[in-house]
């Protein structure tokens, strides 16, 4: 038994909420950002398994996108960390809860 | 396709991702994503997209999971555990995966296994990115290039 399109996207859904779990229940920056980057993942293995299950004339599409979306995570993931960083120095914490400057 | 692989592969990633979200040391939660970034690189492997599984390996495991632990270090003054926890974000993240399993275990039509597939060189994946796709690729090194240079204005140490 080879494992089929719907299992790939379970696997998919599970990595997904597992991210989003991190990103909600969290209160440190940077496990925010892990849990996107896990969900990010999510979609690209989407992307993939997709591409790899479409039926014959194979255009390379699903790989393209999957490329792009790596190298702008990969951005992504830079800016963010930089804005960690940055906000540290200012408020000398990384839990967002304090972040409330801004606060009304 | 393997399906051995495949459930191996699915619990260690799923393993690794559970324990990367809820783990309380925060080191040792930060060293499990770069585990599920190579599990989501297997999948890729046993897909027959070797060259987006490698680029993956390179791009997170070499580069992001680094920057990440880096930036922990630097920042790790403060909050040693990450406190708090959210029951609410629990209950979201159920119903969005049982959303989403329902939906998916509905469509009938996703229940296919894969059809034979020429390999996908990498110099097919290099002829349609210089053909088909210039333009994407050269937004995208335009997007590196202000990424780059925006983190390091934003670390910049500010002059008094």
């Amino acid at each position: 038994m080879t494992p089929t399109l719907q299992l790939f996207l379970i696997i998919s859904a599970a990595l997904f909420s597992i991210g989003l779990l991190a990103a909600l229940t969290r209160r440190h920056a940077i496990f925010i950002l892990i849990g996107i980057e896990m969900m990010l993942a999510a979609a690209n293995l989407n992307f993939i398994a997709f591409w790899r299950f479409a039926p014959p004339p194979h255009p390379p599409t699903g790989v393209m996108i999957a490329i792009f979306s790596i190298a702008i995570s990969a951005a992504e993931a830079a800016v963010g960390l930089a804005m960690v960083i940055a906000v540290y120095r200012h408020y000398r914490t990384t839990n967002v809860s304090q972040f409330d400057q801004l606060k009304g | 396709m393997n399906s051995i692989a495949f459930l191996v592969i699915s619990v260690l990633t799923l393993a690794a991702a559970l324990a990367a979200a809820t783990l309380r040391n925060l080191m040792h939660a930060a060293l499990c994503l770069p585990l599920v970034l190579v599990g989501v690189a297997s999948f890729f492997f046993l897909l027959g997209a070797e060259f987006v599984g490698l680029a993956l390996v390179f791009i997170y495991v070499g580069a992001v999971a680094v920057l990440i632990v880096f930036t922990i270090l630097l920042t790790r003054r403060g909050v040693e555990k990450d406190p708090g926890f959210h029951w609410m974000g629990v209950i979201i993240a159920l119903a969005v995966f049982g959303g989403l399993t329902w939906s998916i275990l509905q469509t009938h039509s996703l229940s296919i296994v894969p059809p034979h597939i020429r390999a996908l060189t990498v110099r097919k994946i290099g002829e349609t990115l210089m053909t088909g796709y210039v333009w994407p690729l050269q937004c995208v090194g335009l997007l590196l290039t202000a990424a780059l240079i925006g983190a390091l204005v934003l670390v910049m140490e500010e002059k008094r």
